[in-house]
């Protein structure tokens, strides 16, 4: 099993969220993050007082998929993600050690 | 031109006559009549006053409020509503009798109006101000008392981020007392500005560029904020900014038209103006920055409007709408080189830029009423202003009332924050200031 995290533009989201559910993923978790890699941040002005904001708002997302569905689901966030701008995100991919469902107790796999 | 001083000297000889015409008989039943008061008058001098208000709270509090870091908002807010309640206490207690009523001696009238007034035990039902003939003297306390309490208010701009609330209070209420009731007593109460010819109508230099004053000189008695130049001050939430700054923009109305202090032709000229120039200031100031700096800020926008408003102020009843007009242009530059060009070369933190704004757009505005007054729009000044009437002279004494202004506020705010400094202390220690003023002064915080 891995655990696919992927940092993406927030607007990016919705499409997304659509294509990995057509591609058969059941679930993911979505969060509300900042932070900078080669897009670094930007400069915001009030009054004439020059601020640099060094991190950006960018949304996390977290599949746990089985292993043979990897490919695919990162084949769908980068499709969906990019727009060839500096800032798309990255996506990092985990090994998952165990799984367990809360309400059932079903381990791995069948809690998927 | 909130005195009335002419219109009441006609009325006043109108009664004067028909008293010596009429017989004594006539006097007996005079003696329990109430006086004729103006019922559209008083209606629209009370909502007038409701709208000052609304300046303040929460018009004013969020402009500023909106500026400044997260965790300073609540304390920010708290210095407007703070602010509004003592002042209230105050005049009723002292401010409004040594502001509005006349000193039983002439000369000593010249600086500081009576103390007959004082808890308004004087002000009974029946009561008039002979400033305000036709409205009910209650209406015209009140009306001024809504002018006292956003005048000192202004002020917080300058200090936010960095006093003690404890030192703020007393700083509004000494300031009120000592700054603010005699520069109202001498341009409006009857002083010598007033009887000097000084133009302004509803406080360019009494409200604004008083406070911008006090502001420029509280910010360099307080020093520099923790961090300024270093670290992001950048405002938490434009959007309050926005939501502040028209409030002020609406209330406005009440200000300047209100300071006819009648429903009439000039009421709706001074409304008319004033809607004019502020439009043209925010789009000076917009302009202004989307060449400088490449792109038209929201907070530009608004900060243009509120220089509009207050370089309008002590024109407006006294100008055409073409005056109105530059002089709203010219607010909008000129206020856009102050806040954001000067302020950085000299080095000041004037934190939310009182000084820029309304001390510089009052000043402004108080010497270019004098150049664009109009005898036609405001016949009882009948010399009129320099570039219609070719009266220069009031050039003259438009200086004077700005210089007076100037150096009497700069002197007694500084000796003010000196024996509150010494006595209590003005700022917050290093420690409070940089974990935020809310949850230290006030114990509270903004959430999410």
């Amino acid at each position: 099993m891995k655990l696919i995290t992927a940092i993406i533009k927030p607007f990016k989201l919705d499409e997304v969220r659509e294509q990995l559910s057509a591609i058969g993923v059941q679930g993911m978790t979505v969060t509300e993050v900042k932070g900078y890699g080669r897009q670094k941040g930007h400069t915001e002005i009030y009054r004439g007082a020059e601020y640099a904001v060094s991190f950006l708002p960018k949304v996390k997302i977290e599949v746990a998929v089985k292993s043979e569905m990897a490919e695919a689901v990162i084949e769908a966030i980068t499709a969906k993600a990019k727009t060839g701008q500096i800032g798309d995100g990255k996506i990092f991919v985990t090994p998952l050690d165990q799984v367990v469902r809360i309400r059932t107790g079903e381990t791995d796999s069948d809690a998927l | 031109m909130r005195t009335d001083l002419k219109k009441f000297g006609v009325r006043a000889l109108a009664a004067a006559a028909a008293i010596l015409l009429s017989t004594g008989a006539a006097f007996a039943q005079a003696a329990a009549a109430a006086p004729k008061i103006d019922s559209g008058d008083t209606a629209w001098m009370i909502t007038s006053s409701a709208l000052v208000l609304l300046m303040t709270i929460p018009g004013l509090g969020l402009f500023y409020a909106g500026m400044v870091r997260k965790k300073n908002m609540l304390a920010t807010m708290a210095q407007s509503f703070g602010a509004t309640c003592i002042i209230t206490v105050l005049w009723m207690v002292i401010g409004y009798s040594i502001a509005f009523t006349p000193n039983a001696d002439a000369n000593t009238n010249q600086w500081i109006g009576g103390f007959g007034h004082i808890f308004l035990k004087q002000m009974g039902l029946n009561a008039i101000n002979p400033l305000a003939p036709t409205i009910p003297e209650s209406v015209y306390m009140f009306f001024q008392m809504t002018f006292a309490i956003i005048t000192p208010a202004l002020i917080a701009g300058a200090l936010a981020d960095r006093m003690k609330f404890s030192a703020f209070m007393w700083f509004m209420s000494l300031w009120l007392i000592l700054v603010y009731c005699p520069i109202a007593h001498w341009v409006w109460g009857g002083g010598w500005l007033g009887t000097m010819g000084a133009m302004d109508y509803a406080g360019g230099s009494v409200v604004h560029l008083n406070a911008g004053t006090a502001g420029l000189v509280t910010c360099l008695v307080l020093g520099k904020r923790v961090g300024y130049g270093s670290e992001n001050m950048a405002p938490y939430n434009v959007l309050f900014s926005v939501i502040g700054a028209s409030l002020l923009w609406v209330g406005w109305f009440g200000f300047n038209a209100g300071s006819a202090v009648h429903a009439d032709w000039n009421a709706g000229m001074a409304a008319a103006a004033t809607q004019i120039a502020t439009a043209a200031a925010a789009m000076g100031w917009m302009v202004s920055e989307w060449i400088i700096s490449r792109k038209p800020s929201v907070l530009g926008m608004i900060s243009g409007a509120v220089a509009g408003l207050v370089a309008i102020t002590p024109a407006s009843g006294f100008v055409d709408p073409m005056g109105a007009l530059i002089i709203g242009i010219a607010a909008g530059v000129v206020c856009y080189v102050a806040s954001v060009w000067v302020k950085r070369l000299l080095g000041y933190d004037d934190a939310l830029d009182t000084w820029g704004v309304h001390g510089v757009g009052g000043a402004l505005g108080a010497i270019l009423t004098g150049a664009f007054a109009s005898s036609k729009i405001q016949p009882t000044y009948p010399n009129g202003g320099w570039l219609l009437d070719g009266n220069v002279h009031q050039m003259v004494v438009q200086f004077y009332d700005v210089a007076a202004v100037f150096i009497y506020c700069a002197v007694v705010t500084f000796i003010i924050l000196k024996v509150i400094d010494i006595v209590i202390g003005l700022r917050v220690s290093r420690d409070v200031e940089v974990e935020g003023l809310d949850i230290n002064l006030h114990g509270e915080m903004v959430q999410g």
